[in-house]
């Protein structure tokens, strides 16, 4: 179901050419109003109506994380507090939050975009959504709220955490679609087997999951357990929150990006040299039409490609791949770059292994040791030791034959990992530098 | 002539065993015999009780993992080459022994010893054939 059916199936010099005019707009609008961009743009020469095509943006400066902290809290606004309706802020797992604005405009342009990412699962007027994303100073809960009642369906703003409650109110109220964190809903799952409660006593039919990478695996094992149709969108606070790009329900393969918002480009991140279509790098937004917090080339430091080809759904939307892992969260073991949603891969092609897996890295001497930790249930376990060791023996293999890493895969007691009520901690680092 | 024996994984964390036991006392189950299996980073404990569907029951609930399997009870002569006898001819039919421990209690003159083969039934026949008394599960639990 396409929610704009105007701006969502532009032919693609259309598209190109509405980008390069609010592109124009926007850099010339951040040149004269936030003090950052005048500096950067002005350091390496730029001259309002210097922007001749939409190839011209690489050569623009990036905005970094850092920046964003640099300028904390309103820095990087571009408009007076007094046109600013609503201010959210990421979590700040490292140092300061990061402080988002938005102008009247903005909230409604972020609820048109996740009007658009809903549809891409199917929701209309008639569906009762089930919002599990935080609400508060996290984008995703308010962000996801809105775009379900610019639709016109009825939200039940849930936010995360209270498992049974949650499970309790899907299955009275009828929730047909849910919104939350992948990690959260095998949890959502988990505890209604634990609680008798099969999918079959919900109405559920659509899942969509963000603010974390996952894997194809995982997306097999939600839609095994959920009985529904489980699609990843993605989006960021510092762009706009959710709402950036989502996948279709007819499709499943990557997400679109609502680019006449949003121009992505993918970059290498070692030297920040934009890379052609179709090759992995760091994913990098510059919003068009935001107006409280417009960002040049913010560097979102996740991992994915850009899809070129035609969607047989009908959008003409540049799609990017599912998010493969982030430069921040790749863990470097003797040499080998791996990231977490890779042995998340690995871990789900091997049959009858939960989706519940943390890893410990830790430092013998010099060396790295990697150990992953995977949980053991009824239909992988046996009474014969071997049996048990050759399930360990297969992780290890497996990892070390895909990915290049040898670890220690450690068999522990169900229910043993911590689990998600939001997004969920795959890794525990205990290496010191 | 088959008997039950459930088995659980347990981490190598202290008081996990105690966990198991203490699951099973206040269920009032009783442990006819146990045995320990371990690696470095885990164990699987086997346990012959006499409440088999009742023990299960409990210790899933506590959140433990296991599984059921059946299990051959042999009655072995309590004297020097009784057990190389039974494994003689185990090894002579080409039935492969994955463990084995013994029984608490005796049955006469014999020991008992519990047997997990890789084919039971076949195991059954050859041992019963030459003469080797194979215990049933009631005849277990009542020792």
């Amino acid at each position: 179901m396409i929610w704009d059916d105007e701006y969502e199936t532009l032919p693609r010099e259309a598209m190109e050419a509405l980008q390069l005019k609010r592109l124009r707009a926007m850099v010339d609008r951040v040149c004269s109003t936030v003090p950052f961009y005048k500096r950067k743009l002005g350091e390496m020469g730029y001259k309002p109506g210097d922007l001749r095509k939409l190839d011209d943006l690489s050569h623009l400066p990036f905005t970094t994380k850092d920046d964003l902290r640099d300028n904390y809290p309103f820095g990087l606004f571009a408009v007076p507090m007094e046109r600013v309706v609503r201010i959210h802020a990421s979590s700040g797992t490292t140092g300061k939050p990061t402080v988002v604005g938005y102008t009247r405009r903005d909230v409604d342009t972020w609820a048109e975009l996740m009007a658009r990412t809903l549809s891409c699962g199917g929701t209309s007027s008639r569906d009762i959504v089930h919002n599990a994303y935080g609400y508060g100073l996290f984008t995703g809960g308010l962000g996801a709220h809105y775009g379900a009642e610019k639709i016109g369906a009825a939200v039940i703003p849930m936010s995360g955490g209270n498992t049974k409650r949650q499970i309790l109110i899907m299955k009275d109220f009828g929730s047909t679609i849910l919104l939350s964190t992948p990690s959260y809903a095998l949890n959502l799952a988990e505890v209604m087997a634990e609680e008798g409660v099969s999918p079959a006593a919900l109405r559920l039919k659509c899942g969509l999951f963000g603010a974390e990478p996952w894997s194809e695996g995982m997306r097999r094992e939600i839609e095994r357990q959920l009985k529904i149709d489980a699609l990843d969108i993605y989006g960021l606070s510092e762009v706009i929150g959710p709402g950036v790009a989502s996948e279709c329900i007819e499709v499943k393969q990557g997400l679109h990006v609502f680019e006449d918002h949003f121009i992505p480009e993918i970059i290498d991140p070692a030297t920040g040299k934009t890379l052609p279509h179709g090759e992995a790098g760091e994913l990098v937004f510059t919003t068009l039409t935001k107006e409280a917090f417009p960002v040049l080339r913010y560097r979102t430091r996740d991992i994915s490609r850009l899809i070129p080809t035609p969607c047989s759904c009908g959008r003409t939307l540049l799609r990017m791949e599912r998010i493969s892992g982030r430069t921040d969260d790749m863990l470097i073991i003797r040499g080998v770059n791996v990231f977490p949603s890779q042995i998340e891969s690995v871990l789900m092609e091997i049959e009858g292994v939960e989706p519940h897996y943390q890893l410990i890295v830790t430092r013998d001497g010099t060396l790295d040791v990697l150990e992953v930790q995977v949980e053991i249930n009824e239909s992988v376990f046996t009474d014969a030791i071997k049996g048990l060791e050759k399930l360990a023996k297969r992780v290890e293999h497996d990892i070390k034959d895909l990915l290049g890493v040898s670890c220690k895969a450690r068999l522990v007691e169900p229910k043993t990992i911590q689990r998600s009520e939001g997004k969920a901690k795959r890794v525990i680092d205990k290496r010191t530098v | 002539m088959r008997v039950e024996q459930i088995s659980i994984f347990l981490e190598n964390k202290s008081g996990r065993l105690a966990e198991v036991t203490r699951i099973l006392a206040d269920a009032g189950v009783n442990i006819r015999s146990l045995s320990l299996a371990d690696t470095t980073d885990f164990g699987v404990l086997r346990l012959i009780v006499d409440q088999t569907d009742r023990a299960q029951q409990v210790l899933k609930a506590n959140g433990f993992t296991g599984g059921k399997t059946d299990v051959l009870a042999v009655a072995v002569p309590d004297r020097p080459g009784g057990l190389a006898k039974i494994l003689g001819m185990l090894d002579g039919a080409g039935i492969n022994v994955e463990y084995m421990y013994a029984f608490v209690q005796r049955s006469g003159d014999n020991a008992i010893m519990i047997f997990r083969v890789d084919g039971l039934d076949k195991a059954i026949q050859t041992l019963t054939e030459g003469g080797v008394r194979v215990l049933k599960g009631e005849e277990l639990y009542a020792l």
